[in-house]
């Protein structure tokens, strides 16, 4: 075998081996689902989703951890949505030259999106329940989430603030406007889209986190509903967890089947961001 | 006049509010990171007041929560390294190769179609892995490897290095992507075969870009904390066999949070000694992946 030869034998080996290796992931992603829903799918029905949690497995619900969920995501919504887009609208709209302090904030934002979920935990536990005195609460959960995903709506919020032309607020400007009323009435509009993606992304980050959760000290049985924000509460993964590491049969049906409300749960939060970007994408064009 | 000069005015005090309440939600990320030092800061000190740190740095076995106190936080340094080494031994070498793949290889459909499946894999919350790992892939491994125990090293490991291989397997392109074509061309007019091209030109150039992702999926492994939760067991042990219970950093933090731990006490304040060891291994991975990005950045400027 000439050298040629050798080098294309090489090279459709490498080939087949890399395709390969892209293969894995994607099987890897089908076994899971596939593997989920043939455990779970049959435990679903309505007595699931509206009972309480239960010594017996076939009794008990997810109702608590449901109810819980969409607080503690409405809660989180409305904290970080304003303050993560005003921080990003500074960064972006209002720093004209890089001084200290915005170099300084850059790199902490940077910093902050890299670290462990759990390490939030133990702030909200160190800030919100000791020192805040806010207790167990849906206020404390919803405001530890809220500091672990402000990196990333800010993140998009900058990326989508970007990406509106120039040429739009320098007509604002010329036109006499001041730069609040600039950024309000012309500049965040246009960038909404991008903005409103990138926290639904962040929100779906959010609906998933277990740790941080957990180590604030949500509770993991839960059998009345939260009446206002300084209730105890439990979410949807804290019940999973609690449910997969009881040894009985019955309760890995159960954190499966839960599994999928929550699954179910992050693709709609997913299909908005993507519907919303294709509706305000067409409205837009220059 | 009055009345416009009035405007005007009241209208400046209104920006400079503006101004002020942006620049308190931007300053807010500060706040967060004092926050996270401080709070850990207090409790480790605290902690370091009854328990030697020659203790904590050298003695191999961590009992904080039995009679026998011992504080060597060794033994959870040793679980999380192997968990995050056996994940990393699985991501590396398929995040590449699917990088290279879907960077020189693939055809712009094929890879428009597969990168956001692969993504998907990163969104899926942790939990569900950690079921994953523990009802499926140990019974699975078992069959083969009959001397695993139902908690081990090996299963979330495994399982954790699938779930970070889209973060390599996105970053390593980028960085691919990022390579001038006139490099790719130079190499192809002088005969070389895509093999050639993308090992001998196109990895070397984007490098520092590659290195940079892998000390990221590092730096995830390390902080990952449900999967090796539900499915590596509660043994905090130091050694490094892969098929025995083993306990991690992240997990002994979970272990106590569940408990009626009291606050106040020694066996409350190890969290956040074990959670300031972890804040400062991820940060350090941080700095060296960000340092290693802005050096790629530089090079093809």
């Amino acid at each position: 075998m000439n050298r040629l030869a050798y080098n294309k034998l090489v090279d459709r080996f490498f080939k087949l081996a890399a395709l390969a290796a892209t293969i894995v992931g994607l099987v890897f992603l089908f076994t899971l689902v596939w593997d989920i829903a043939h455990d779970g799918a049959g435990r679903i029905s309505w007595s699931f989703l509206t009972s309480f949690p239960s010594r017996r497995p076939e009794r008990a619900g997810i109702l608590s951890a449901l109810v819980g969920t969409i607080w503690i995501m409405g809660l989180t919504a409305v904290f970080a949505f304003p303050i993560g887009v005003g921080a990003g609208v500074y960064l972006e709209e209002y720093t004209k030259k890089k001084n200290w302090i915005t170099r300084l904030i850059e790199i902490n934002i940077a910093n902050l999106a890299g670290v462990p979920s759990i390490i939030y935990g133990l702030l909200g536990l160190g800030i919100f329940v000791r020192a805040l005195s806010l207790e167990r609460s849906l206020l404390t959960g919803a405001l530890t989430l809220t500091l672990l995903i402000l990196p990333i709506i800010i993140i998009s919020t900058r990326e989508a603030l970007k990406a509106v032309p120039f040429s739009i607020r320098e007509a604002s400007y010329a036109l006499g406007a001041t730069r609040w009323q600039t950024t309000y009435r012309q500049v965040l509009p246009v960038a909404l889209p991008g903005i409103l993606t990138g926290t639904i992304l962040a929100l779906s980050r959010a609906i998933g986190e277990t740790a941080p959760l957990i180590t604030i000290g949500a509770l993991t049985y839960i059998a009345f509903l939260p009446e206002s924000v300084f209730d105890p509460f439990t979410v949807l993964p804290i019940q999973i967890f609690n449910w997969v590491s009881r040894p009985q049969k019955g309760f890995a049906v159960n954190a499966a089947a839960a599994i999928i409300v929550l699954l179910f749960l992050t693709l709609i939060l997913n299909s908005i961001a993507i519907y919303l970007r294709h509706r305000f994408q067409r409205r837009i064009r220059w | 006049m009055k009345s416009f000069l009035d405007r005007r005015s009241r209208q400046r005090i209104f920006e400079r509010g503006i101004h002020a309440a942006l620049l308190l939600c931007a300053s807010l990320s500060i706040f967060t990171t004092i926050g996270i030092i401080l709070a850990l800061f207090f409790e480790t000190f605290e902690f370091f007041k009854e328990v030697s740190i020659i203790e904590f740095l050298t003695d191999t076995q961590w009992t904080p929560l039995f009679v026998d106190k011992h504080f060597g936080i060794l033994s959870l340094v040793a679980g999380t390294f192997i968990v995050s080494f056996i994940a990393m031994c699985v991501a590396i070498p398929l995040g590449i190769l699917c990088a290279i793949y879907l960077s020189e290889y693939s055809s712009p459909r094929f890879r428009e179609v597969v990168k956001p499946v692969l993504e998907v894999l990163a969104g899926i919350p942790t939990v569900v892995y950690g079921y994953f790992a523990l009802l499926f892939v140990t019974p699975l491994l078992k069959s083969f490897i009959p001397g695993l125990s139902g908690f081990n090293a090996l299963s979330p490991g495994i399982v954790m290095g699938i779930m970070i291989l889209p973060m390599v397997s996105s970053m390593s392109e980028d960085a691919m992507h990022a390579v001038p074509s006139s490099l790719r061309e130079g190499a192809y007019a002088l005969g070389a075969t895509r093999f050639q091209v993308a090992t001998k030109v196109v990895v070397p150039a984007a490098l520092s870009g590659i290195m940079s992702s892998f000390v990221l999926a590092v730096s995830r492994a390390v902080g990952e904390t449900m999967i090796v939760t539900i499915a590596a067991g509660q043994q905090p042990r130091f050694s490094l066999n892969p098929l025995v219970p083993i306990e991690t950093i992240t997990a002994y933090i979970v272990q106590v949070s569940l408990g009626d731990t009291p606050a106040g006490t020694i066996e409350h304040k190890t969290i956040f000694a074990a959670g300031m060891t972890l804040f400062i291994f991820t940060l350090a991975l941080n700095l060296i992946s960000n340092w290693l990005k802005e050096r790629f950045r530089e090079e093809y400027r």
